[in-house]
């Protein structure tokens, strides 16, 4: 097995363990909210987008129209542009047939994984990791509609905590270098933090507001590295 | 209830249109300075906000628990890096705080 393939897998495990609890939760509200297990299971497989998922669950509830629900959806969603927009500048050299399902893949986590991997980013280890994420979320839920809660309450939410500690993993090479990094990530979680309990943006955008307003000030504040690098 | 597929299908729609238009704007050609150094800058940006402040509510009824998983990773990734032993270890550590002090 190339380095690649193993460096994937290793990232991809965390993902998995961190959206097999989330997705049972997701089957089993689905069940308790009447809808059927093909429908359920499409939500995952189509969809794939965690918390706009449950969003939309909570709103058919409260009888909301489709058109509510997808416009929510887009606007919960809409994150993954900024991501997909980093991401487009790291994979250069990919053949463009590769972007139309990769970009189906662009979570949060797998997002963060790519984001943080020195060097170019290739096919194979871009599918592996989504593919970790996918197979979770996907049988998750599936399990999660049929059999639903057979975990201990306490593994599944020491499971949850997963995907926490894999962000953090990712992310302390690159503040251990970096003082600034380690500023603009804290300074985003005071933001997000301040906003949240503002609770003024609409489902989603708090994070958006987070990235746009951290990156633009970061962007000033990381241009005299950028220089350098353009001099050597 | 009517069927769900179609709004299901919408969803789809609106979620993959946002992940899959940048790369399709992707061009080869040098982006201006100013918009490279702000791309640079989205995964802290988004990693910050996406640990802080969820991570302090995935234990909710012990938020200790969580949070000491969390302090193993920190420990465990400053001094020999690495995903696995990080997150499989604080996976355990939280497991255990919340069986023996839940």
């Amino acid at each position: 097995m190339t380095r690649d393939a193993q460096d994937a897998i290793k990232a991809g495990i965390p993902i998995f363990i961190g959206y097999v609890p989330a997705a049972i939760a997701f089957g089993i509200l689905s069940k308790g909210c009447g809808i059927t297990l093909l429908e359920c299971f499409l939500f995952s497989a189509v969809v794939f987008a965690g918390a706009s998922q449950f969003i939309a669950l909570n709103l058919l509830m409260t009888g909301m129209g489709p058109g509510g629900i997808i416009l929510t959806t887009l606007l919960v969603n809409f994150r993954h542009f900024l991501m997909s927009a980093y991401l487009s500048t790291r994979i250069e050299k990919m053949a463009k047939k590769n972007i139309f399902l990769m970009a189906f893949g662009v979570t949060d986590e797998v997002f963060s994984v790519l984001s943080f991997k020195k060097g170019i980013i290739s096919p194979k280890f871009i599918y592996i990791l989504q593919w970790s994420a996918y197979s979770g979320w996907v049988s998750g839920t599936v399990a999660g509609y049929v059999l639903g809660g057979f975990l201990p309450e306490i593994l599944t939410k020491s499971m949850g905590v997963a995907l926490y500690a894999l962000l953090l993993a990712i992310l302390l090479p690159e503040i251990k270098q970096s003082v600034k990094a380690l500023i603009l990530t804290i300074t985003s979680g005071v933001l997000n933090t301040i906003l949240i309990k503002l609770d003024i943006l609409p489902n989603g955008w708090n994070i958006i507001v987070c990235i746009i307003v951290i990156a633009f000030f970061g962007s000033f504040f990381i241009s005299g590295e950028i220089k350098e690098a353009a001099y050597e | 209830m009517n069927s769900l597929i179609p709004v299901i299908l919408g969803m789809a729609a609106v979620t993959y249109g946002p992940r899959l238009i940048p790369f399709l704007l992707m061009t080869h050609k040098q982006v201006p300075r100013r918009l490279d150094a702000f791309l640079k800058c989205i995964p802290v940006a988004a990693i910050g906000a996406l640990i802080i402040p969820g991570v302090f509510s995935a234990t909710p009824d012990m938020p200790l628990a969580a949070g000491s998983g969390m302090v193993f990773t920190m420990i465990i990734g400053l001094w020999r890096g690495g995903i696995i032993i990080p997150v499989l270890g604080s996976v355990a550590v939280t497991c255990l705080i919340l069986f023996f002090a839940g």
